[in-house]
């Protein structure tokens, strides 16, 4: 089973998966906060209009989970406010 | 620097892979590029083809067949060498090249990595579809809720099943097929709220009678739903959500009256963990409108690009077919494609023949189409008394967190009389998503009734890395 990681924790995908759909099928729909609430924000439009799933990938912020194609090791770190 | 190009087409959905197959086969090299990492678009959205073994999606498509000869004809093109497919591709903006047209795209296809992209030729031919349009709602910003077309795309794309307990809601025909294919697979879909009244259709009977295709999908997906038991209560919506350990756990219904606002004592509270909502579709003219091509009232509370019925804007040389002129479907954007790359064939005179079907069959058949389309916006409308459901702390732009309230006092106190105006006021609209998700609602808030909604001029349709900026200006980028 191929996999990434989630702030450091492995997480299993199918080929094919964008890191939104590998965070959801392992229960999770949110992963990140918004700048002035602190709301939870995670999955909304699945088609990259919304950017509310936003995560860092290798060290990149600003990157949309659902459009995102999981690849076996790449580190995804979650959490950061908007703004950052 | 490669071979000269003819066209290339924005956007490999029906509209845009009818569009290029067609115009590949009336003898034109052809640039296909797309943000997806397989063709199809939302409508036929597929895992990439290495994975379609592990993520088996081919039951919830409809117009497959279709869509596997469009890939044949594309792909056999693609080994002559006409046909350059470019997927993960995002193009963030389009300008005018003296005879023709310049397209910067970033190629993603190894994400966060970013590599600048430039397409030239003397047509281009915008297929970018739509995207759902939202209503806000007391909670609708909850982990959990996603827009009807998110949950389809999770399916479509990656297999996943977003919920175990899901309540849909909005309005139009889009919602069943969403209920139908997350009961397929195996969730309980526990209601689908669907705002219009069910004799809303009965008002256009030759519009549904000439499109019997359309009559066998419906009842295909009421066939799903009624073996899954998944109950469609009509002139109901989502009212409000609440939420319990970090994701929404209920949704709040109510009865609509005629104008749309919540009927007094039928409120009901359904329990789910996944909640889908959609309200229609708005065409995404982000490409188009930098461009400088006119609009049209789309009859739909939506302006789409105006074309001619060759689907030829109003800048020589720039075309659009599908969802950017008019949301209809993806029976529409295939008739649609082929007819715009039979204007390209046509205007740049290519030699060979266009397509196996006759310009005029094909006319017949958009026409057909898009009475349907408009027969199916009138059947279901926003229900103008939508706001009735908003708290004044009810977000209403997701992004930069700014509430009805604030939208209410930007119009009461300071007189905003549109959107562009509220979001100066307020910063709804100013955020990462640019106003694609609270547009449509803030216009609602604030501008007339009969008023259609067209969104702001975004110079950069997605936003890209300044490496990637500046490679596009640099001579490592030679067009492709």
């Amino acid at each position: 089973m191929n996999a990434f990681t989630v702030d450091g924790e492995p997480l299993p995908f199918l080929p094919g998966q964008t890191l939104a759909a590998a965070l959801v099928a392992s229960g999770r729909v949110a992963w990140r906060t918004t700048r002035d609430g602190r709301r939870p924000r995670g999955i909304f439009c699945g088609i990259g209009v919304c950017y509310d799933c936003l995560v860092t990938v290798d060290g990149t912020g600003g990157q949309r989970a659902c459009l995102v194609q999981a690849r076996a090791g790449m580190a995804v770190t979650t959490g950061e406010a908007d703004d950052e | 620097m490669s071979e000269p190009r003819d066209l290339v087409v924005v956007g490999a959905g029906p509209a845009g892979m009818a569009a290029a197959a067609t115009a590949l086969d009336g003898g034109l090299r052809v640039a296909l590029v797309d943000s997806g990492a397989a063709p199809g678009g939302q409508f036929w959205r597929h895992p990439p083809l290495l994975a379609r073994e592990a993520v088996p999606t081919a039951d919830l498509h409809h117009g497959l067949s279709t869509y596997r000869a469009l890939c044949a004809t594309l792909s056999a093109h693609e080994r002559t060498g006409r046909l350059t497919l470019l997927l993960n591709h995002h193009v963030w903006t389009t300008a005018r090249d003296g005879d023709g047209f310049t397209v910067h795209a970033v190629d993603r296809g190894r994400a966060p990595e970013e590599r600048a992209v430039v397409l030239r030729a003397p047509a281009l031919l915008v297929a970018t579809g739509a995207y759902d349009r939202q209503l806000p709602f007391p909670g609708w910003d909850l982990p959990g809720v996603l827009t009807a077309g998110g949950l389809q795309s999770l399916l479509k794309g990656g297999g996943v099943v977003a919920g175990r307990r899901v309540v849909l809601g909005g309005t139009g025909p889009f919602l069943l097929p969403v209920a139908a294919a997350l009961a397929a697979r195996g969730a309980k879909v526990v209601a689908v709220c669907e705002a219009a009244a069910p004799s809303a259709w009965l008002h256009h009977p030759a519009a549904l009678l000439r499109n019997p295709a359309k009559w066998a999908e419906g009842a295909r997906y009421a066939g799903t739903l009624a073996r899954h038991r998944v109950p469609v209560r009509t002139r109901t919506a989502i009212v409000g959500a609440e939420g319990a350990g970090g994701r929404v756990a209920a949704v709040r219904t109510a009865a609509l009256d005629a104008d749309g606002r919540p009927l007094a004592g039928t409120e009901r509270r359904i329990e789910a963990d996944t909640v889908g909502v959609g309200w229609g579709f708005v065409p995404q003219l982000d490409l188009l409108l930098p461009l400088g091509c006119d609009l049209a009232d789309a009859g739909d509370g939506t302006m789409a690009a105006a074309v001619d019925d060759g689907q030829r804007t109003t800048v020589p040389g720039l075309y659009t077919a599908g969802e950017t002129c008019g949301v209809g479907g993806a029976a529409l954007a295939v008739s649609e494609g082929r007819l715009a790359a039979v204007s390209v064939l046509t205007d740049l005179a290519a030699p060979g023949r266009p397509g196996t079907r006759r310009p005029a069959a094909e006319r017949r058949a958009v026409a057909r189409h898009r009475a349907f389309a408009r027969a199916m916006a009138q059947a279901h409308p926003l229900p103008p008394a939508w706001p009735a459901w908003l708290t004044d702390d009810t977000p209403v732009c997701r992004c930069e967190e700014v509430t009805a309230g604030a939208v209410r006092s930007a119009r009461a106190d300071e007189a905003a009389a549109d959107h562009r105006q509220v979001k100066q006021l307020t910063r709804a609209g100013m955020g990462w998503c640019q106003g694609r998700m609270c547009g449509p609602a803030v216009h609602c808030l604030v501008s007339a009734r009969d008023q259609p909604y067209a969104p702001a001029e975004r110079l950069i349709a997605t936003p890209v890395t300044l490496g990637a900026l500046a490679d596009s200006v640099e001579p490592t980028s030679d067009p492709i």
